[in-house]
């Protein structure tokens, strides 16, 4: 877990046991109620594989943030995964997703500001 | 399996066989040389021949030790079905039909059983034809190996070009900045839309990509099934952190979706390529411009 | 012309250690035989989502893998046995949604859409044996996705 100025990054790696991310999710919520957190990104680019259970985790982590006022995003899920939580027959409807953890730390700087921008129009020949 | 039975005996005519052909394993291999099969496939040298039928022998004699002389499955093939497939492949390549490379492996039986018959003078007329009878099973038995060998050699090809030919069917165009299309043609099935979904995405994360679009407008019909489809690269490509926009889908098309009663529910569509890349350059915040009249071409 | 091997391994299922064990099995496994990517993580995805049944609602058992050979293409065979209370109303199980346990409710139905092949056996009293089959080839016929 790392913390970079309101946002919280977590960096989920390889084979998660399920006491692990029960855990992890039990650390995020106790970080968020104990400082000024707007925002939590997940970086799931180096997890092979989500199933029904860690889908359950990522969905509570969001929905207990949101509890908090805190924004949660995932970002960098492959495309693998992507498709077999499809088939599985998980959309996870709740969540935010980036498809990295620099745009998803964007998307939260821009929800920050209080003029939501969506970038600077750019004059093309 | 009847040869089970009588496998653990000593003397069957199956174990007698097998006996047999490691016996006269030389002299079996020098023979089949000289079939028409071995000589077309083993064109560089003789003894080439000859150790590629040993090979085969050992097999055999290892399948009618078992006892198994009826079973295509028996484990004393595995050594040589790599090699059986290859000699079936090389004759088809030269042009021969299944039915004369069948009877091209049927023309190693005759040298089996003369010399078999031959080595077995002192005993009964009975115990004679039981081991004839029980070569000439094992012998039909390799044919149907090297048939079937064949058969899945050809099915695999099949298989690898089908798959090719997805792959090459589904070309991925980068539009823009964050943007990439598949526009696809021809009747999508199960197989292909699978694909199609595993291309797209993959580009996605390669072009860093926010938008993807898939244009359908080359897709004569959209049944349940591709509509699912649709709707589940959508899905995914939604948890990925991109948005995927459909378009191009035909009036007809659209009268059937709504017939099946489909419900494409959040999916974003547009009329055509064209309308679905502006709202990605919209959503995305760069417009073009109109470098004539300086006003806004796509919003 | 389906071949069927003897059980390549055989791994237990009583913590939630022996979970990623299994996963890593399948996943190395499905791998040497040629899967896809996506069909890996399918795969992959289905085992745990079965050997998370057979923990929980099982009381722990066993998972047993075997490597086919349907002619041309190598397929992976997953047997998830345990000795638990068995299955009461199977149609149900299978339905989205249905839970008796922890997760979404996507245990038995979504790992059913993630394979090929995919069989329960179970009666209440008598354990369950789940049995999904994955080809590196799909069979040609297609499979209802309803």
């Amino acid at each position: 877990m790392l913390r970079l100025g309101d946002v919280l990054l977590v960096t989920l790696q390889g084979d998660l046991h399920d006491s692990t991310a029960e855990q992890l999710q039990q650390d995020i919520s106790e970080t968020i109620a104990s400082s000024s957190t707007t925002g939590v990104v997940i970086d799931l680019s180096g997890v092979e594989m989500v199933d029904s259970f860690l889908g359950r985790v990522l969905a509570e982590i969001a929905a207990k943030a949101g509890l908090l006022a805190a924004q949660t995003v995932v970002a960098g899920m492959r495309p693998a995964v992507a498709i077999t939580l499809v088939e599985l027959g998980l959309t996870l409807p709740g969540l935010r997703t980036a498809l990295t953890t620099e745009d998803a730390l964007g998307l939260l700087a821009g929800e920050a500001s209080p003029y939501r921008s969506r970038g600077t129009r750019r004059e093309s020949p | 399996m009847p040869e089970h039975e009588t496998a653990g005996q000593h003397g069957s005519p199956a174990r007698e066989v097998g006996d047999f052909l490691r016996r006269r394993r030389e002299q079996v291999a020098q023979r089949w040389a000289d079939t028409p099969l071995f000589r077309t496939v083993f064109t560089v040298s003789r003894d080439e021949a000859v150790e590629a039928g040993k090979a085969v022998i050992e097999a055999l004699a290892a399948v009618a030790s078992a006892g198994r002389v009826e079973d295509t499955e028996a484990d004393g093939f595995t050594v040589v079905r790599e090699q059986l497939t290859r000699t079936a492949a090389a004759r088809s390549r030269a042009g021969a039909g299944s039915a004369q490379v069948s009877n091209e492996v049927d023309a190693l039986r005759p040298p089996v059983v003369d010399l078999l018959v031959a080595d077995l003078s002192q005993s009964s007329a009975e115990h004679v034809r039981e081991c004839a009878t029980a070569a000439t099973v094992l012998m039909g038995t390799l044919r149907l190996v090297v048939m079937e060998s064949a058969l899945n050699e050809g099915r695999a090809l099949i298989d690898r070009q089908r798959m090719e030919l997805l792959e090459t069917a589904t070309p991925v165009i980068k539009l823009w900045d964050g943007i990439v299309a598949v526009p696809l043609i021809g009747t999508l099935d199960s197989a292909r839309s699978q694909v199609v979904m595993e291309t797209l995405l993959e580009s996605v994360v390669d072009q860093h990509a926010r938008f993807a679009i898939l244009d359908i407008t080359g897709v004569p019909t959209v049944d349940s099934l591709v509509a699912q489809h649709l709707m589940k690269t959508v899905a995914a490509a939604r948890l990925m952190g991109a948005e995927c926009i459909v378009s191009g889908i035909r009036p007809a098309i659209a009268q059937t979706i709504v017939h099946l009663g489909l419900d494409l529910g959040t999916v974003v569509t547009r009329a055509s390529l064209a309308d679905a890349l502006a709202y990605a350059l919209d959503q995305q915040g760069s417009g073009i411009v109109d470098p004539v009249s300086r006003g806004a071409v796509a919003r | 012309m389906q071949t069927v091997g003897c059980v390549d391994a055989r791994l237990p299922i009583h913590s939630d250690m022996d979970l990623v064990w299994v996963r890593q099995h399948v996943r190395q496994t499905a791998a040497q035989l040629g899967f896809g990517l996506v069909e890996q993580t399918k795969l992959v995805t289905a085992a745990s989502e079965l050997a998370r049944n057979t923990l929980v609602h099982g009381g722990g058992g066993e998972v047993e893998a075997t490597v086919l050979r349907n002619g041309h293409a190598p397929g992976l065979r997953l047997a998830f046995i345990d000795e638990g209370p068995g299955i009461a109303d199977l149609e149900r199980a299978l339905s989205d949604g249905y839970t008796s346990g922890d997760g979404l409710g996507m245990g038995l139905g979504g790992a059913r859409r993630l394979v090929h092949e995919f069989a329960v056996d179970s009666s209440p009293g008598n354990g369950t044996t789940v049995t999904v089959t994955s080809w590196t080839v799909r069979p040609p016929r297609h499979r209802e996705e309803h």
